[in-house]
C-alpha cells in the first residue's frame, strides 16, 4: 500500500477540476440523497470538500473519505444544476479509481467485475443458468408486475421484490444480426446492455421492430460485453477498460453510421464515461474510444432528431389509459434527452400522458449503489413511488432499464398495479403488428 | 466535564445518530460559501426537536465550547465557518412549516424551512413572501434571519428584516426567549428580534420565526433595456427612484457580465450593450401600466437604444433568465469567484460603477459587475484563481478598495451578504470604535463565555 502522501498527489493530479467549485451549494437543492439523509457528506460539495481534503493530507485514513464518496447515486443532477459547471461525474469517478488503486477492490468486488462481468460469454453462461434455477429460490410476488421476491431467507434478494432473469436472454433468442440501410439509408449497430439482453428482451424485440418498420439497417454482433459502468463507478478500471476493448472489436467503426441503444446508462456511459476515463490512454485505442463514443445515440433521441420522426399528437380518447413518464437521470441530466421520448409517447392513441411533479427525481437505484446502500436506495425509490401514484398512471413508463428494476422492487413492495414499459415498446406497440 | 463525557452528554439529547464525529463527517461543516480558509469543528450536532437544540445550546454553554449554528452552510461571509474545537449545530432536522394563516397574514416556522419551499407553500395559498436570496433553493429561513439576508426585490419589498414579527429562541443557557407577536402591532418590552436579526448567530439560537406575508401583486410587468453608456443606465436607475416609482426589481448588468451569461446561455442578449437594466413593476394593473410608461420614457430619454417589454409570461422569464444565469455564467470562467455585495444609496449608483471599473483596471483585475441597482446594492464579481498568490493579494486589495469607495459615497460594506469572518476586521472603518465596543459589551453580557459563534460580526469580543 503507498502511502498516503502518493494518494495526496494522485488526488491533487484532479486539482484544476476540484477548484471549480465554489462551494455555493446548489447541489443540495437537487441531491436525491441530500434529500433523504440531510447530510452534507452525502452532496456533492461535501465530497468535493473531502477529496480536497485528502488531496491536503487532511486525513488519517483514507477509508471514512472512500465510503463516502460511495454513497452517491451518480446520477448526475447536481452537475446539471451546477452554476460553476463542476464536472462531478468525472472526478468522481478518478477519484473512485484512484482510491481503489490504492485502497484496493473488496474480493467480492473483484469477483464479480473481473472474475464476471469482465469475460462476457461466461458472464452469459452464468445468467443462462441462474435464468434456470431461480425458480427454486424465488417465488411469485406481484403479478402485474411479474416479479419474484426470495423463498428463504437470502443474503442476497434481501427483501427485494426483483424482476426475474428472462427465460431464454435475447442473444440467445437472436445471436446475430446483419442488414443493409432500407428506405431511411442509415444503418445502426445496437448496442444491447446487459439489462435488455438478460432481463427484458422485450425491449429489444421493440427497438428491433421499430427500426424495421422504419426501415432502419442493423447490424447487431454477437458476444457484446457490458458497457462497463458497475466496473468505473467501483473505480475498477482494469475490468472496466477490458470490457470498453472487447466492445471496441465487436463494433467497427466503418460498419454502421450510429451506436444504438436503448439503454439510458449505456448511452451515457459510452457517451460520457469512455472518452474520459481513456483520455491519458495512448492512440490508436483513444480515438477509437471517441469515435465510438460520438456515434453513440439513444433511441429516442435518433428516432426524433436523427431519422427526423414528427409523430403526430393522438388525441387521447375517453377510454386512454393514463401513463406517466419517468426521466432517467442518464437521459435527462447527462444528455438533454426529455422530449424525444414524450413525443413518442403522445402519438400513442390508446394512451394520456400525466406528468408526476418532478419526472427527473431520481429513481434512487444507482447500480451498484442499490446493492452496497439498499435502504438509502429504496429511500429515494418510495419518493418516486409516491409522485407516481399521485398521477393515478396505470403505465409507467421510461427509458432506462435500471429505473425499471428499481420500479419493479418499489411498486411490487407497495402493491401497486401498475405496469411499468419501456418508451419504446409503447411506441413500438402504437405501430401497430 | 472531559471531551468524551461532553459528546455523551450530547448523544443523549440528540441521539447517536445525530452526534458526527468521524473525521470526514467533521470536515464537510468546515467551510460555507466565502472564500475562506475551513476550519474542523470538533463534533457536529443535529438536533430534532427545539427542547433538544435547547438543552444542546445549554450543554455547550456549561463546558464554554463554541456553537455556530448552520442552515444551508450558503452564507457568503464565513459566518458559518465553525471554531476549531467547536460544535457545528445544524437546523436541517427543524423545518416544519408550523403555520400559513391566511386570515391574519403571517406564518409560523423552524429555522431549518427551506426558503424557495417556503415561499412555493405560501404562494400556493395565495400570499407573498418578498425575499428572494439568490441561494433561496436551498438557503434556510433560520440563516436568512441570521443573516438579514435579501435579494432581488428587495427595493420595493426589502429585506428580511422586513417580514421578521417575532423570534422565539434560546439564550446561552438554553432558556427561551420569546419576542414580537402574530399581530401586526405590537410594543412588548424590548424589540429583541431587531437585535437578533442580522447578528449572525452571535447573541442567541432562534428556533422559532414568525414571518409577516403579504398579497400577491395583481400585475406583473417586465422590460429589459439596453444602454450604449453604463452612465446612461446607472443614470437611469437613479432617475426612476427620483420620479417616485418604486419597481419590484431594477437589476443592472454591465457589459463584462453581458457577454459572459450571452456564450453561456444563448439568451439571445445584445452582446454590445455597454449595461443592460432589467426593471420589473407590479401592483394594481392600471398603476402598473403607468408606472411601465413613465420608466419606458425615462429609459429613453437616458438614451436606452432599444427596450423590450414582455409581453407573455414566457418573455417575462426571458427577461430574468439572463439575471438568474449572471453569476453561474461568471462563475465558469475563472476557478474562484469573489461576490462582494457593497451597497450605497441609489443616487450614488453612478459613481460606484464607474469606482469598480477605475478599481478593475488599477489592479488588472476582471470584475463583472452587476445586481441590484435599484437598492444600491451592487455585486462586483472578481474572477481569480485562489492559488496565483500574487493575484490573489491584489484581489485583497482591490475589495478593500471597494470597501472604501462604497464607504465614501455614504454607502456600506454589506448589503445582504452579511459581515461574518470576511468583514468583521473592516467593521470600524463603517462604524466607530464605540460602535464596536458597544457591541462587544452587549455581546459579553448576554454570552459571558464568549460561545455563541464567536469572532462573527464584531471580531473576538
Amino acid at each position: 500500500m503507498a502511502g498516503m502522501k502518493d494518494l495526496a498527489r494522485l488526488v491533487r493530479e484532479l486539482e484544476d477540476q476540484m477548484v471549480v467549485c465554489m462551494r455555493c451549494g446548489m447541489c443540495q437543492a437537487v441531491c436525491p440523497l441530500y434529500a433523504e439523509t440531510g447530510r452534507e457528506a452525502d452532496v456533492a460539495r461535501g465530497k468535493l470538500a473531502l477529496l480536497e481534503g485528502l488531496s491536503k493530507e487532511m486525513f488519517r485514513d483514507p477509508k471514512g473519505v472512500s465510503e463516502r464518496l460511495h454513497r452517491c447515486l451518480l446520477c448526475g443532477s447536481c452537475a446539471a444544476n451546477c452554476p460553476s459547471g463542476v464536472k462531478v461525474l468525472d472526478i468522481f469517478l478518478k477519484a473512485r479509481a484512484i482510491l481503489a488503486g490504492y485502497m484496493g477492490l473488496s474480493p467480492v468486488k473483484k469477483l464479480i467485475l473481473r472474475g464476471m462481468l469482465a469475460n462476457p460469454s461466461f458472464f452469459d453462461k452464468l445468467t443462462e443458468w441462474g435464468a434456470r434455477f431461480q425458480d427454486l429460490f424465488t417465488k411469485p410476488a406481484n403479478e402485474v408486475l411479474g416479479t419474484s421476491c426470495a423463498r428463504f431467507t437470502s443474503p442476497l434478494l434481501g427483501e427485494r421484490h426483483i424482476k426475474p432473469l428472462a427465460p431464454k436472454p435475447f442473444h440467445a433468442q437472436l445471436p446475430a444480426m446483419d442488414t443493409s440501410p432500407g428506405g431511411s439509408g442509415i444503418k445502426v449497430a445496437y448496442f444491447i446492455g446487459c439489462l435488455i439482453d438478460k432481463i427484458f428482451p422485450s425491449v429489444a424485440h421493440a427497438t428491433l421492430k421499430v427500426l424495421r418498420k422504419h426501415e432502419v439497417g442493423v447490424y447487431f454482433p454477437d458476444n457484446q460485453a457490458c458497457c462497463g459502468i458497475p466496473a468505473a463507478s467501483s473505480g475498477d478500471l482494469t475490468a472496466f477498460k477490458k470490457l470498453v476493448r472487447h466492445n471496441l472489436e465487436r463494433f467497427p467503426l466503418d460498419r454502421f453510421d450510429v451506436l444504438l441503444t436503448s439503454c439510458a446508462t449505456c448511452t451515457s456511459t459510452i457517451r460520457k464515461v469512455w472518452p474520459v476515463l481513456f483520455s491519458e490512454d495512448g492512440f490508436p485505442v483513444r480515438d477509437r474510444v471517441r469515435s465510438l463514443s460520438e456515434k453513440t445515440m439513444d433511441i429516442h433521441e435518433f428516432l426524433i432528431r436523427r431519422l427526423g420522426l414528427n409523430p403526430p399528437e393522438a388525441t387521447p380518447g375517453p377510454h386512454a389509459v393514463p401513463v406517466t413518464y419517468h426521466d432517467p437521470c442518464h437521459l435527462k441530466k447527462s444528455l438533454g434527452v426529455y422530449e424525444e421520448p414524450r413525443r413518442l409517447l403522445k402519438s400513442h392513441a390508446g394512451l394520456r400522458l400525466v406528468e408526476m411533479t418532478q419526472p427527473d427525481w431520481c429513481c434512487g437505484l444507482g447500480g451498484s449503489f442499490s446493492l452496497e446502500h439498499y435502504d438509502l436506495s429504496t429511500r429515494v425509490g418510495l419518493r418516486k413511488r409516491d409522485m407516481v401514484a399521485a398521477t393515478g398512471a396505470r403505465i409507467l413508463a421510461t427509458g432506462c432499464p435500471a429505473c425499471m428494476i428499481q420500479f419493479h422492487d418499489r411498486f411490487s413492495q407497495a402493491g401497486d398495479a401498475v405496469k411499468i414499459r419501456h418508451a419504446i415498446e409503447i411506441y413500438a406497440e402504437s405501430l401497430g403488428p | 466535564m472531559t471531551a468524551t463525557h461532553f459528546l455523551k452528554a450530547l448523544e443523549e439529547v440528540v441521539g447517536k445518530d445525530n452526534v458526527f464525529t468521524d473525521e470526514a463527517d467533521r470536515a464537510v461543516y468546515a467551510y460555507d460559501a466565502a472564500v475562506l480558509d475551513p476550519v474542523m469543528p470538533a463534533a457536529v450536532v443535529r438536533p430534532s426537536t427545539p427542547e433538544a437544540l435547547g438543552r444542546v445550546v445549554g450543554l455547550c454553554n456549561e463546558n464554554a465550547v463554541p456553537i455556530t449554528v448552520r442552515g444551508a452552510g450558503t452564507n457568503l461571509s464565513g459566518g458559518t465557518i465553525p471554531k476549531a474545537h467547536g460544535v457545528v449545530v445544524l437546523t436541517n432536522a427543524l423545518n416544519r412549516i408550523l403555520e400559513i394563516n391566511v386570515e391574519d397574514l403571517y406564518a409560523v416556522v423552524e429555522p431549518g424551512v427551506i426558503t424557495a419551499k417556503f415561499a412555493a407553500a405560501v404562494e400556493a395559498r395565495g400570499l407573498f413572501y418578498p425575499p428572494d436570496p439568490g441561494s433561496q433553493a436551498v438557503s434556510t429561513l433560520g440563516g436568512n434571519v441570521a443573516e438579514n439576508a435579501g435579494g432581488l426585490r428587495g427595493l420595493k419589498y426589502g429585506v428580511t428584516r422586513d417580514y421578521v414579527m417575532g423570534l422565539e429562541f434560546f439564550d446561552v443557557n438554553g432558556d427561551v426567549v420569546k419576542t414580537g407577536s402574530r399581530t401586526v402591532k405590537c410594543v412588548t418590552g424590548y424589540n429583541l428580534a431587531s437585535l437578533l436579526v442580522g447578528s449572525e448567530g452571535t447573541l442567541g439560537v432562534i428556533y422559532k420565526i414568525i414571518l409577516k406575508l403579504i398579497p400577491q401583486p395583481q400585475h406583473r410587468k417586465s422590460m429589459m433595456a439596453v444602454f450604449d453608456h453604463v452612465l446612461g443606465a446607472s443614470q437611469t436607475v437613479a432617475a426612476i427612484i427620483a420620479e417616485k416609482i418604486v419597481p419590484a426589481t431594477l437589476e443592472f448588468l454591465d457589459n463584462f457580465t453581458i457577454r459572459a451569461v450571452e456564450s453561456f446561455s444563448r439568451a439571445g442578449l445584445p452582446t454590445e450593450a455597454a449595461a443592460l437594466l432589467l426593471i420589473e413593476v407590479d401592483g394594481h394593473p392600471a398603476q402598473v401600466e403607468e408606472d411601465a410608461a413613465k420608466v419606458e420614457a425615462i429609459c429613453r430619454k437616458l438614451g436606452a437604444q432599444r427596450l423590450r417589454v414582455a409581453e407573455t409570461a414566457q418573455e417575462r422569464d426571458k427577461v430574468w433568465e439572463a439575471r438568474r444565469a449572471a453569476l453561474s455564467a461568471l462563475a465558469k470562467l475563472k476557478p474562484t469567484v469573489v461576490l462582494e455585495d457593497a451597497t450605497v444609496p441609489r443616487s450614488r449608483i453612478p459613481e460606484m460603477v464607474q469606482a469598480v471599473q477605475e478599481i478593475a483596471a488599477k489592479y488588472h483585475l476582471t470584475i463583472g459587475t452587476f445586481g441590484h441597482a435599484g437598492d444600491g446594492n451592487l455585486h462586483p464579481t472578481i474572477l481569480t484563481d485562489r492559488r496565483n498568490s500574487e493575484e490573489w493579494h491584489r484581489v485583497e486589495k482591490a475589495v478593500e478598495e471597494i470597501f472604501d469607495r462604497a464607504l465614501a459615497l455614504g454607502g456600506t460594506l454589506s448589503g445582504e451578504h452579511g459581515i461574518g469572518l470576511a468583514k468583521a476586521p473592516f467593521m470600524e472603518k463603517e462604524t466607530t470604535r464605540a460602535t464596536l465596543e458597544y457591541s462587544r459589551r452587549i455581546k459579553r453580557a448576554l454570552d459571558p463565555k464568549n460561545i455563541l459563534n464567536p469572532g462573527k460580526v464584531i471580531g473576538e469580543a
